[in-house]
Order: C-alpha cells, then sequence, then structure tokens
C-alpha cells in the first residue's frame, strides 16, 4: 500500500503544491488502493479512473504553468452517489435510477471541480439515503474497514467506509438525521453537518428537503474544515441557502483551542440503550476537553426524547412528497409497460419494481402521516415538536456554548442484525437527529475504540446556527489529546489480514 | 356521445335556485416560468423550453420568480382583496403525467389574496356583486397529445405524447365564494364575472388571457337548491370550458341536466365533468365520491413569502382603472351614446372596435359594421364575435375602401361575406371580383339616359319639380349596373340632366 | 393504534406502488409498531405551540424574470424511457387532469 493514501489532505496538498509528488500520482495510488480493497469493502458504487486521472494530468499541467491553484488542489474526493454529476451515472443506490444519467452537475461538485480537486467516483449509500447501515442500497452493503462483517453505518456507509479504507483522502456526505456523523462514529472518521443553508443542496437528491444538508467527511478535523470552505457558502439556485458570510471553520480548527470554552453535556442522552463501551470513552473525552481548559456543566434537553418520534414523521413525510417523481414515465426505471397497460399501471408497476423495502415503508409511512384526518395528529404535531426542540437548543445555547452527546448510542452493528426490525435501525440516529429538526450544525469526531469491542467510539459536538467554526474548535483539540494518549490516529487495519 | 336528460330551464328555474361557484385559472405572462429560467414563449418545439427543474429531475430545486408574485399581488389587488402578510407554498401532491414531479406546487391554506369582491355589470346594465374567496399562486402542467383512437381526446388513445415546455409556467388560480341569487340570469352572471375577468386583467398586463390558447381556464361548478333552502346541494365541476360563450351554455346546461336528475327523484353525482365545445353536451369525468387525499403541506424547498404592507401599497397605486372606467374613458373618445356603447358591451366588441379603429376606422363606422352584418353573422353561426373569420384590421380596410367611393354600403356587405368565406383581404377581393363601384362617365351617363327613356312620366315629374321621384330613377340605373355604382352620384346626374 | 389492512392498501393506493396483499399485511404490522412509537408527538404538542416547517427564518427568496438556458430536446428525450416528434411517449392516459 501506498503511504500517500495514508496521508491527511492537507498534507497531499502541501506534497502536490512542492512538487514532491505529482497529482497523478496521488490519484492512482488513491485507484490502486480501491483496487486492492474495494471488492472487500464496497465503499464504491462507480469509479472512473480515467476521468479521475485526466483531471489529475490538468492540475498538474496547471501547476507546472505557474497557475494559481485552490489549498485543495489535487486531492482525491470521493462523492456520496445522491449527487448528480454529469458523465457518471446518479443511482442514490436504487435501482429506480440505475441507468439515469444527470444532465446537469451538483453545486457541491461544482465546487469541488472549482478546487481543481479529483472526484474519484461514486460512493455507496442506502437507497435515497433511506437508512442507517448502507445495508438498503439496492447494490449490496458497505462493509465496515474496521470488521467487514459490520456495517459502516448509514446512509452516508460508502463515504465513511472509503476514507476508514484509505480509499480516499476526503469525502462528501448529506446528513438528514445522522447519514454523515452516524457513519463517521462508527468507522472512527470525521463527519461534518453543517448549518442547514450552509451548502447548496442544489444537485442533492432530495431525500426529506427540510432537514437536507451537505457536508465534508474527513479522517481529521483540519481536513474536514478545509473541504467545508470549499463547499460551503451561498448559492442563489438554493432557495434555503443562508447569505450570511461562512464562519472561520479553518481558523478554529487550527486554533486548537477551548480553555473557557462552555460545553454542555445532553443528560437526556446516555443510560439505558447506550453500550457502556461508547458512555465510557465519552465521558473520557469529557474530562480530556476539562483538562484542556473546557468549563463543563450538565444541560437538560427535555423535547430531545421526542425528536426520533417526530422526525420518523416528518422525514417519511417530505420523503413521500419527494420520491413521488419515480414513476418511470420521463426517466429511470419504467417497468411493465407492455402496450396495454395505463399510464397509472405502469407507474404502480415502476414503484414497485423500482423501490426496497425501506423506501416503500416510508413512502407508505409518509402518505399516512400527511394524509387527510392525520395531519394534525402526526406530521402537524410533528412539526410542533420541532419548535419544542429549537426552544431547548436555544436555551442551552444561551449557557453554553457548544453540547457535547456520544454520535450514537453503539458500535457499529453486524450486517443483517437490525434488517428486520425497522425500530432498532432508527435508533442508530438517537443523538443526531435533534440538530437536523433544529437546522443547527453538528459533527462527530473519534472518540477512540470502545473497549467492549475494540470498536470506534464517536463524540457529537452541537454548535448554534451559523457557529459552525465551534465544531472544528472542539474536534481538533479533542483529536490532538486523544492522538497525544493513543500515540497517533486511530485507524482501521491496513489489510484484510488485521481485520477481524 | 353520453346521453343527457335535460329538463326545461323555466321549469327548472321554478322549483330551483342554482348556485355558481367559478375557477378561474390565469397563466402569467412573465417571460420565465414560475420557478426556472425557462422561456414561457408560446409555440416553442416540444420540450425546448424544459431544464432540471421544471422537468422534476432529482436535485433540482425551485427559486420563486419575483414577477410572478408581483403581477398575482397585482390581481389580487384588483380583485379588492387583501394580501397576506406572510403565506407559504404547498405541494398538491397527486399522480399524473403531465405533472414533472406528482406534486403541484400550489398554495392550500395560506393564499397569497383572499376575501375580495368584484361588481360587474350585465348587458342591460343590472350590477352584480362577485365575492371572491382567494387567489394563489401555483405552476402549470405539460401536456399531453393523445396518439391513437378515433377522436384524438384521452378516450379510447393508445399512447400519449409529453411536451412540458408548460410546465413550471405561472398560474394565478381565482376562485369565487358560491354566487347566489342570479337565478335565472346565472348563466350571464358567470359569462360577465369571467369577461370582466379577463379586461380587467388584460389591463392589468399580467397575462394574454387568451382562452383560445389556454391562458385563461374556467372550471365551472355548480349546484342546485329548492328554493327557500340554505342547503347548498351536491356540486358538480365542469371543466375543458374554453370560451366566454361556453361559460354561459355551460352553467345553462348543467342547470337543466341536474333539475332533469333532482326532479326525477335521483341525486347529483359528486364528479367533474368535460365540456364539449360543440355545446351540447358534457361527459362525466372522475367521480369525486372517493376525493382524491392531496397531502397538502408547505413547500420545504420554499422560504415564505413576506408581503410588507408598503410594498403591496405601491403596487396598489399601479392597479389600471376598472373595466367600467375604461369604458367609460372609451365611451367618450368614440362619442357613442349610452345605448350604442351598452349594446357594444353587450356584444363583446369593445376590443374589436377598439382595435378597429387603433387601425384606422373611424369609431362610429367600426360600431356600424361589427354590430350590424358582423354581429348579424356571429348569432347565425352561434359564435362570438372575435370567432369570426374577419379581423379589425380588414375591416378598417373595408371601410377605407367605402370612404375613396371604391365600394358603395351594399358592395362592401358583399366583401365582408367573401372575407368570412375565406376569400382574403377586403382589398383583394375588389380586385378579384371587380367589384369596386363604377366611376366611367360615358358609362354612368349612358345609364342614366337609357333609364329617362324608359321611364318618361317619371322623368317628367322631376322636370315638374318633383325630385323625391329621383329614387325610382336611381333604382334603375343601380340595378342596370348590378349595383356597382354610388348611389348619390347617380342620383346627382339624374337631377342634373333633367334640370 | 392499529392500522386496518384496507387503510393500507389506500395508502399504497395514494403512493401509486404495487402491492400483494402478503407485503401490506407485514407494512402493516411494521407500520403498527413505528406509529406505537411516534404516537408520542400528539400527545405533547399543544395548541399553544406553533409548528416549525423551516428551521431557519429566511423569507423572500425571489430570483429576478429573466430567461435562462433551458436543456437541449435531445438532453430530455435521452433519459426518456420513450419518445416520438420530439415528446416523451408514455402509456396511454385514463382519466382526466385535474
Amino acid at each position: 500500500m501506498n503511504e500517500l493514501t495514508q496521508t491527511s489532505a492537507r498534507g497531499l496538498a502541501q506534497m502536490i503544491r512542492d512538487g514532491e509528488v505529482s497529482c497523478e500520482e496521488v490519484t492512482q495510488a488513491h485507484l490502486d488502493r480501491i483496487a486492492e480493497v474495494d471488492g472487500d469493502i464496497h465503499a464504491f458504487l462507480f469509479v472512473d479512473g480515467e476521468r479521475a486521472l485526466a483531471s489529475a494530468r490538468r492540475v498538474d499541467a496547471k501547476r507546472a504553468a505557474g497557475e494559481p491553484t485552490h489549498e485543495l488542489a489535487g486531492v482525491p474526493v470521493a462523492l456520496k452517489d445522491a449527487y448528480v454529476y454529469q458523465g457518471t451515472p446518479t443511482t442514490c443506490g436504487s435501482r429506480m435510477l440505475e441507468n439515469w444519467y444527470s444532465p446537469y452537475d451538483a453545486a457541491v461538485v461544482e465546487r469541488l471541480q472549482g478546487a481543481d480537486m479529483i472526484i474519484l467516483g461514486k460512493t455507496n449509500l442506502d437507497e435515497f439515503a433511506l437508512g442507517s447501515s448502507t445495508e438498503t442500497s439496492a447494490f449490496g452493503p458497505t462493509h465496515n474497514p474496521w470488521d467487514l462483517a459490520r456495517v459502516p453505518g448509514g446512509s452516508g456507509g460508502g463515504s465513511a467506509a472509503a476514507l476508514a479504507g484509505f480509499e480516499a483522502a476526503l469525502a462528501i456526505g448529506s446528513d438528514t438525521g445522522g447519514s454523515i456523523r452516524q457513519p463517521a462514529a462508527l468507522t472512527g472518521t470525521v463527519g461534518v453537518k453543517p448549518t442547514y443553508g450552509g451548502v447548496s443542496r442544489w444537485g442533492l437528491v432530495a431525500t426529506a428537503s427540510s432537514l437536507d444538508q451537505p457536508g465534508p467527511c474527513a479522517r481529521n478535523a483540519l481536513d474536514a474544515a478545509l473541504l467545508h470552505q470549499v463547499m460551503g457558502g451561498y448559492d442563489r439556485r438554493d432557495s434555503t441557502s443562508i447569505k450570511a458570510p461562512m464562519p472561520d471553520v479553518v481558523g478554529a480548527a487550527r486554533r486548537q483551542d477551548v480553555s473557557g470554552m462552555k460545553i454542555g453535556i445532553v443528560k437526556q442522552f446516555g443510560g439505558e440503550g447506550f453500550a457502556p463501551g461508547v458512555e465510557q470513552r465519552f465521558h473520557e473525552a469529557i474530562e480530556l476537553l476539562a483538562q484542556a481548559g473546557a468549563e463543563i456543566e450538565e444541560v437538560s434537553c427535555p423535547s430531545f426524547d421526542l425528536a426520533l418520534a417526530a422526525y420518523y414523521l416528518i422525514m417519511p413525510a417530505e420523503v413521500s412528497s419527494n420520491l413521488a417523481r419515480f414513476d418511470g414515465m420521463r426517466y429511470g426505471l419504467q417497468a411493465g409497460d407492455d402496450g396495454t397497460r395505463s399510464a397509472d399501471q405502469v407507474m404502480r408497476a415502476s414503484r414497485r419494481a423500482g423501490f426496497g423495502d425501506e423506501a416503500k415503508r416510508r413512502i407508505i409511512l409518509g402518505t399516512y402521516a400527511l394524509s387527510a384526518g392525520y395531519y394534525d395528529a402526526y406530521y402537524g404535531s410533528a412539526q410542533k415538536v420541532r419548535t419544542l426542540i429549537i426552544e431547548d437548543f436555544t436555551k442551552a445555547f444561551a449557557s453554553v456554548d457548544v453540547l457535547l452527546s456520544p454520535s450514537t448510542p453503539t458500535t457499529a452493528f453486524k450486517i443483517g442484525e437490525r434488517v428486520e426490525d425497522p425500530m432498532a435501525m432508527y435508533k442508530a440516529d438517537l443523538c443526531t437527529i435533534p440538530v437536523n429538526l433544529a437546522g443547527n450544525a453538528a459533527a462527530s469526531f473519534p472518540a477512540g475504540l470502545s473497549p467492549e469491542d475494540g470498536l470506534p467510539v464517536g463524540v457529537q459536538v452541537m454548535a448554534p446556527a451559523l457557529a459552525d467554526d465551534r465544531l472544528y474548535q472542539v474536534g481538533a483539540v479533542l483529536e490532538a489529546v486523544l492522538e497525544q494518549r493513543w500515540g497517533g490516529p486511530i485507524w482501521a487495519p491496513l489489510t484484510k489480514e488485521d481485520q477481524r | 356521445m353520453t346521453y343527457e336528460e335535460l329538463m326545461d330551464f323555466d321549469a327548472v328555474m321554478a322549483v330551483y335556485e342554482p348556485v355558481v361557484g367559478l375557477e378561474v385559472h390565469v397563466e402569467l405572462n412573465t417571460a420565465s416560468k414560475m420557478f426556472c429560467g425557462c422561456s414561457t414563449a408560446f409555440g416553442a418545439a416540444p420540450n425546448s423550453q424544459t431544464c432540471p427543474i421544471c422537468l422534476g429531475l432529482p436535485g433540482s430545486l425551485p427559486v420563486i420568480n419575483a414577477t410572478a408574485v408581483e403581477s398575482a399581488v397585482r390581481i389580487g389587488l384588483a380583485l379588492n382583496c387583501s394580501i397576506a402578510e406572510r403565506c407559504r407554498m404547498a405541494r398538491k401532491n397527486y399522480f399524473y403525467p403531465d405533472m414533472t414531479k406528482n406534486f403541484q406546487t400550489s398554495q392550500s391554506d395560506e393564499p397569497l389574496c383572499f376575501n375580495g369582491s368584484v361588481v360587474i355589470e350585465l348587458a342591460d346594465g343590472e350590477s352584480f356583486t362577485i365575492a371572491i374567496e382567494r387567489a394563489h399562486m401555483e405552476e402549470d402542467t405539460g401536456k399531453a397529445l393523445h396518439v391513437g383512437g378515433a377522436t384524438g381526446r384521452i378516450q379510447g388513445a393508445e399512447y400519449s405524447l409529453m411536451d412540458y415546455n408548460r410546465s413550471s409556467v405561472g398560474l394565478i388560480e381565482i376562485v369565487t365564494k358560491p354566487i347566489r341569487g342570479a337565478g335565472e340570469r346565472a348563466g350571464e352572471v358567470a359569462r360577465a364575472y369571467v369577461t370582466y375577468l379577463r379586461d380587467m386583467i388584460r389591463a392589468l398586463g399580467v397575462s394574454d388571457v387568451r382562452m383560445e390558447q389556454g391562458s385563461l381556464r374556467c372550471d365551472v361548478n355548480l349546484s342546485l337548491m329548492p328554493k327557500g333552502s340554505t342547503t347548498l346541494g351536491t356540486r358538480t365541476e365542469t371543466k375543458n370550458v374554453n370560451s366566454l360563450r361556453s361559460i354561459e351554455k355551460a352553467v345553462l346546461h348543467e342547470i337543466c341536466r341536474q333539475g332533469a336528475i333532482l326532479t326525477s327523484g335521483k341525486t347529483v353525482k359528486q364528479e367533474t365533468r368535460h365540456w364539449h365545445e360543440d355545446g351540447t353536451y358534457t361527459s362525466p369525468g372522475r367521480s369525486k365520491e372517493h376525493a382524491e387525499d392531496y397531502r397538502y403541506f408547505p413547500e420545504p424547498d420554499l422560504v415564505p413569502v413576506v408581503c410588507p404592507p408598503s410594498w403591496v401599497d405601491e403596487l396598489r397605486a399601479t392597479i389600471p382603472q376598472a373595466p367600467s372606467l375604461r369604458r367609460a374613458a372609451l365611451q367618450a373618445a368614440w362619442g357613442y351614446s349610452p345605448l350604442e356603447m351598452r349594446d357594444v358591451v353587450a356584444a363583446e366588441a369593445l376590443d374589436l372596435i377598439e382595435a378597429t379603429v387603433a387601425a384606422g376606422c373611424a369609431p362610429q363606422s367600426a360600431r356600424k359594421w361589427w354590430m350590424s352584418q358582423l354581429l348579424r353573422q356571429a348569432n347565425a353561426r352561434e359564435v362570438s364575435l372575435d370567432e369570426l373569420p374577419i379581423s379589425p384590421q380588414a375591416v378598417a380596410e373595408l371601410q377605407n375602401l367605402v370612404d375613396k367611393g371604391i365600394l358603395n354600403d351594399n358592395l362592401a356587405r358583399t366583401v365582408i361575406e367573401a372575407v368570412l368565406a375565406g376569400e382574403g383581404m377586403p382589398g383583394e377581393i375588389v380586385q378579384a371580383r371587380q367589384l369596386g363601384v363604377v366611376n366611367d362617365q360615358a358609362t354612368l351617363d349612358e345609364a342614366v339616359a337609357q333609364a329617362i327613356e324608359a321611364n318618361p312620366e317619371i322623368a317628367d315629374k322631376i322636370r315638374a319639380g318633383k325630385v323625391q321621384a329621383a329614387g325610382a330613377l336611381v333604382g334603375a340605373v343601380m340595378k342596370d349596373l348590378g349595383g356597382k355604382a354610388d348611389a348619390g352620384v347617380v342620383r346627382e346626374l339624374i337631377l342634373a340632366k333633367l334640370a | 393504534m392499529a392500522l386496518a389492512f384496507e387503510e393500507v392498501v389506500k395508502l399504497a393506493d395514494l403512493a401509486r406502488i404495487d402491492m400483494t396483499d402478503e407485503e401490506l399485511t407485514s407494512l402493516a404490522s411494521q407500520l403498527d409498531v413505528i406509529l406505537d412509537a411516534v404516537a408520542v408527538v400528539s400527545q405533547v404538542a399543544g395548541d399553544d405551540v406553533v409548528p416549525t416547517s423551516h428551521a431557519l427564518d429566511i423569507t423572500n427568496v425571489f430570483r429576478a424574470d429573466e430567461v435562462a438556458a433551458s436543456l437541449s430536446v435531445e438532453q430530455v428525450l435521452a433519459m426518456a424511457p420513450d419518445a416520438e416528434d420530439g415528446r416523451i411517449r408514455v402509456p396511454r392516459i385514463l382519466g382526466e387532469a385535474s
């Protein structure tokens, strides 16, 4: 294995800038690594090596000509297959879009290209990002590089696994209820859900529009901040895009200082349902931050107990409407058109054939939540709970700068373990959901390995809207003290032999 | 063809009170669509004005057209509506191949404009107040072309071809409150209301409001309740009513149809019905007994629209005069009597006369042509004046030929028939048919001489000073020349010869 | 709250997904479990609480009424299962548009 794949994104960009290595070599190293391990991990749905190398050569030429390049120029990045990218299929992990090629690019893709970054390919995800394990992908599950028998989390399991497996230096995710943070926690990587409206959703295939947010995935805090800076900012094509200036996330990651910072520990997230190993690492992280000068206090957010319930009404409701367009008429899978069936019948057959069980489950659930007679009791009430959650956050942030919780109640579970039990699966997002409902920012950072099973544990930092910089401030400090303690970054085993 | 039992209109009216509701869709004439930058130009090649947004492609996001909101507010103000200080767009969820997202971005319980009213005038000058429930913003759907089957209609088609150029073009839906108390004039009232809307919105300049192009579309809701009752009956919704004339006819038709059902002791089915433009029948569409559950919810991809009162007041200042004021101004400019003006309005000839005058015709002449021969033709053909195959330009050209002495009134009437028969513009027809009046002095002199010679007694009377007898000789000359002479000139000639 | 089988049938119909009776039965029981877990929201949200549809308070985001480039007809038709005369061909449509 080429050492280049273990180098940080910032390090790679520096080496390319200094002429120590060419962008083409860096890209090739990652393509080689993908060829070596992705048969086992299955992080990628689609890799276009030729195109990546061609882009790399363009960056090399640009550098050779002395043209200015971006800070992350030449860094290979993996794109969750929920973003449209011309010239590659955009499947969203669904048979429905198996052969669909978009005629336009996502805003995030434009930003990556504008920053001279190299898109390696598209990563696996739960079908239409509906899931917490990447098992609902129509194209097979992604395996956790820490233990191939376990899930990498979801929906962005492909992007997280690509990072943990050293197949990419950076990756793009999208977070509706934890789809960036929960996989980050389960794979020992960093995942950030920016403030809602902080990154353009243009070209991100919608799961639940009021909750979805694109975000960066990386192996360390500073790399994530650098990618965040590339992705973020106002876009007039997204009506929910914020016009305010981006917080200085890179500066915050470099500062590495939490002295005097007030950190609140969310009382509601712990105890029953939380693995002891997760709680142990979480409390160690709190101690380390206190030693670094942060002031710690417990904060109660009682409405967070209702977040999961509200989420599993609002999300499916929006999903049922967003996925209605997939009907086999204009693009995508069409099934059952034998010349005798009506358009309506072909729609029904196409949607039967194109959607997997989880997508169908959530579409039906959402249809129910919005239907006449139930709207007030379900969707309407859930929107009220949303208000209560926002109020809890507002109250909490009046006294603390950030909130802390475990990212997920448990470490990575076994593939197949929760497939038959939707509620057990949904609980994996218990801690990550409130932030999506309230629209503020949060991130998951590695907190070491659980003493129970030796698998990664993540700690979630939550910040007020438009204070995304605080996430990196805390994350970078935590990363530094943990590396001291663990003797270096906590990485997944590099070879199959070392995996379990 | 569906057989429908119809009851005599007067018999229905003796027992029932009709309640009418009108839903009018107005397509905005913004340059770009409601939520994307695609052009709205009419008549472009199919699917050439589509993009990821109006095709509902995955990942695309809508952004509201500012001018569309402004147009909607102006329509609301012209309808004397309250303007919501804050409102949201909502998704109306239902599946249909002409709808690319399978939801229509519309407004539900938070319309932009609400609680308005307009006063309309009927042909005899009686006025009637129509209460407006709401006017809200939404987007149009694509268009289907049905292929196969005998009729080109949806029934019996083998497949359909979709053109999404119209998808997401801005629409304003204007909904009346139930219109009661119009009684036997319900049809007239409905027609006058839509005419009022058309004229008013045209004056605002926010839509082409052309029913034949679909930029103004009307659905007619109608129910009957026993006279004296206060409980609304079951209503039907008649769609596809695509001309002003049809609106009136559809109301009358549905009154007679429902009257027959109720009188026979049966109940009216809540359903949509399709108006067939030949005007003789409607056919049942989707039954609304199991009403589609549209699952409205606030559109999460769009943010609320806030209309500050100061901005609304600025827009209020841009609202042009109501159609009644416009009519008053035109009446003064044209010098029509109140009676003449009322007839013109009733005949829906105002725009046509305005265009004819604009093409160079004197106002009284324009009125004369449209309100006599052409109106008789329209009535005979059972079409409205603007549906006659003659343009205001043609009428102006015709009058010009009369003014120049090339045509007399009789010849001009012949030319009009020829224009209506599709033979071309008046000038072309005069040429082709050699219809111009005889101006050749020798021919005229000869004809006059022959007439005098053939009628010596009449000639004597004229010589004796009874000039009113000249009419008979004029008639003889005109007959001789096949009507192609100026009767005034002929009379002068005769009197000169016999002086 | 238990969902009646007929109710799930109606939901699948509204959502335009063909499902077998067996699938609908199994879905009904799964939905029961989920609805049991989420029903709590209706008990806590009082009339005094204003519902939130957008987490962030942004209003009046508009675009100027300017024509922008459309896709080419070729691009549009290339995605379609079937096309004819520049239009997207779909199976016969029953009923009428709303």
